[in-house]
């Protein structure tokens, strides 16, 4: 959007941190009343140039627990694809039983991360208690996540040649006693999110991303599939302990019929997807091969290695948002990495929003952007220019949010006096 | 949708491009227990033909998912690689395929391929901002991740006097590779 006074209005918004929605970004949204007719993504507010530090301060373990902080959520992942890259680069084939650890690590991230979704999700329709809902239903994944790796949120699970972590026979009473609480209640989750009137009548229909438009803006993850596009990381390439089971992409025709590619469509993906991650779990658990977690446990020696190491590597990993991918280049002799590219999958999820928002209600957005579940904060500020009066009024998070409750309210009063 | 394998693959791209094709790398990896393959192609080839072998990529596939564009800094040139990944959507058959391209520094430039696959937008916008490479023909001409105010002619992942190097702010107490020059009191202020 070539919009000069939108431009200047705003320079870097550092607005108040959502607790779903970690990162800051600006939506410049121009609109006819309430429509939106363009949109206009900047991001980079908290570009912390974590490739650099990977290509100039730390060695490639380091980069371990880094590629770890690229985000709060995904931290399985990001390391995930890190290892891989550099096992790639330098030659080294983790060990078998690792591979199925890191598996159920990254399946418990994701029935967590979609859960927290759900809940932001509930909350961004007003609908607070079952926000409130969602969230104590997840402090069961949360609490296993802990009993596993021993940490709720940075787990450092991961190695180069494997993980750091067994998981022990022992334990896994313990697990499967949590995914068979998940098991009783996804009925109920179900009927709450899918059956519910209100939640359909602020998601059917809004924000819809095309099969086509999903190709051509590159959209990956439950965005992509809930517009139909059957890919998944998972289910398409061989990595880790999933080249051993016959993953299927979930599409929303699954449980509906049809594909809309709507906001309710991303949460059928995303529910049936909690389901899938059970299901992974408990076959990891039954067919766990006996052996070593760790294929060389001195780590001297693996930065020795890595440091006569020459190579490239590409790791590509199923992150609950999408496809995470890092690049690695290893040069001899070098400390640090040569070349470290990181991409997440809101990089490419952003640029569907546009597509998305377009045609919409500005009361719409909050929910209609949730839906890419953007691993980055948020409508927190957004410039909304009026193109018929040319005024432009600036909307802060809590008051688009107000516009949201009160179109459910609306939409609600309207239903029950039919 | 007819799949090929690595090889025919490769051989595709040295038909279509001949003399523009310069190498091929297959690189493949025995998974987990049941030993699936993990495969994934590297094609060498020269910017002439470029946009050329993004064509012939999208015939493979009539929509193939472009990553990322990696950028390395190696000395005298850039090199850049668009990670590409085709046949997604069946069971262990997609392939990523890294479509690499070497480039003088003294001719930083690359066409943009926006107008085949609009999703690469973003990707060409850092690799602009980030390396010094130019997207020619690109529809969005703005920085993506680097603030306003960052000085033009610095680009963050070159290793070459073009790199970051002035900028760094190192807190007392910790050190950095790259050290910072004394008279720098705040690098901002003075660019």
């Amino acid at each position: 959007m070539k919009n000069e006074g939108v431009e200047t209005t705003y320079t870097i918004p550092v607005g108040p941190i959502h607790p779903a929605l970690k990162e800051p970004i600006r939506l410049d949204l121009k609109v006819d009343g309430e429509e939106i007719v363009d949109v206009d993504v900047i991001v980079g507010q908290v570009h912390r140039g974590i490739e650099w530090l990977g290509m100039n301060r730390n060695n490639p373990i380091q980069n371990i627990y880094l590629a770890e902080r690229v985000c709060g959520i995904c931290n399985i992942c990001h390391p995930f694809a890190y290892v891989m890259a550099v096992e790639q680069a330098a030659g080294i084939t983790p060990s078998e039983r690792s591979e199925y650890i890191r598996v159920i690590t990254a399946e418990m991230e994701r029935i967590h991360s979609h859960l927290l979704w759900a809940g932001v999700a509930a909350h961004e329709i007003g609908f607070d208690s079952v926000f409130y809902l969602v969230w104590r239903v997840r402090e069961e994944i949360m609490d296993l996540i802990e009993y596993v790796t021993g940490n709720r949120v940075t787990k450092a699970m991961f190695q180069i040649g494997g993980v750091r972590r067994d998981i022990t026979e022992e334990q896994f009473p313990r697990i499967r006693k949590t995914l068979n609480y998940y098991k009783s209640i996804f009925d109920q989750l179900r009927a709450v999110f899918l059956d519910d009137r209100t939640i359909r009548m602020r998601t059917r229909n809004v924000g819809i991303l095309k099969t086509e438009d999903a190709l051509k803006l590159l959209a990956c993850g439950p965005t992509g599939r809930a517009s139909g596009v059957t890919k998944d990381v998972r289910q398409d390439q061989a990595y880790g302990a999933y080249a051993d089971m016959d993953i299927k992409a979930i599409t929303p025709d699954m449980l509906t019929g049809t594909i809309v590619g709507d906001v309710y469509d991303r949460i059928v993906v995303r529910l049936l997807e909690v389901k899938q991650s059970i299901e992974i779990i408990e076959r990891c658990l039954e067919e766990m091969p006996p052996g070593a977690i760790l294929v060389e446990s001195k780590m001297a020696k693996v930065l020795n290695t890595l440091k006569k190491a020459e190579g490239e590597g590409v790791g590509r990993a199923e992150a609950p948002r999408g496809e995470v991918i890092h690049y690695v280049r290893l040069e001899a002799g070098r400390e640090t990495l040569a070349t470290w590219k990181i991409r997440a999958p809101t990089y490419v999820n952003l640029m569907s929003i546009p597509t998305i928002l377009k045609g919409g209600q500005i009361a719409d957005v909050p929910i209609a952007f949730a839906s890419i579940d953007p691993c980055m904060s948020c409508t927190n500020r957004a410039t909304v220019v009026d193109s018929k009066t040319k005024n432009k009024s600036l909307l802060t998070d809590s008051e688009l949010h107000k516009l949201s409750v009160e179109k459910t309210r609306r939409l609600k009063a309207k239903f029950d006096s039919q | 949708m007819e799949i090929l394998s690595p090889k025919e693959i490769v051989e595709r791209f040295k038909t279509a491009l001949g003399a523009g094709f310069v190498n091929d790398q297959i690189y493949e990896r025995e998974v987990a227990v049941k030993k699936n393959l993990f495969q994934a192609i590297r094609i060498y080839i020269k910017r002439e033909t470029f946009r050329q072998a993004v064509d012939l990529i999208c015939k493979l596939q009539e929509y193939p998912h472009l990553s990322i564009i990696s950028s390395s800094d190696l000395g005298d040139s850039v090199e850049l690689i668009y990670h590409f990944t085709i046949y997604y959507g069946h069971h262990l058959k997609e392939l990523s395929l890294g479509l690499c391209l070497n480039l003088p520094k003294t001719n930083l430039k690359i066409p943009t391929i926006t107008d085949i696959i609009p999703g690469a937008l973003f990707t060409e916008r850092e690799t602009q901002e980030m390396m010094g490479v130019e997207v020619t023909g690109i529809p969005d001409n703005r920085r993506l991740f680097l603030p306003e105010d960052f000085p033009e002619g610095v680009y963050p992942w070159r290793k070459d006097e073009k790199g970051p190097h002035d900028l760094l702010r190192v807190l007392p107490g910790h050190s950095c590779h790259s050290e910072r020059s004394e008279e720098t009191q705040d690098p901002w202020e003075k660019k």
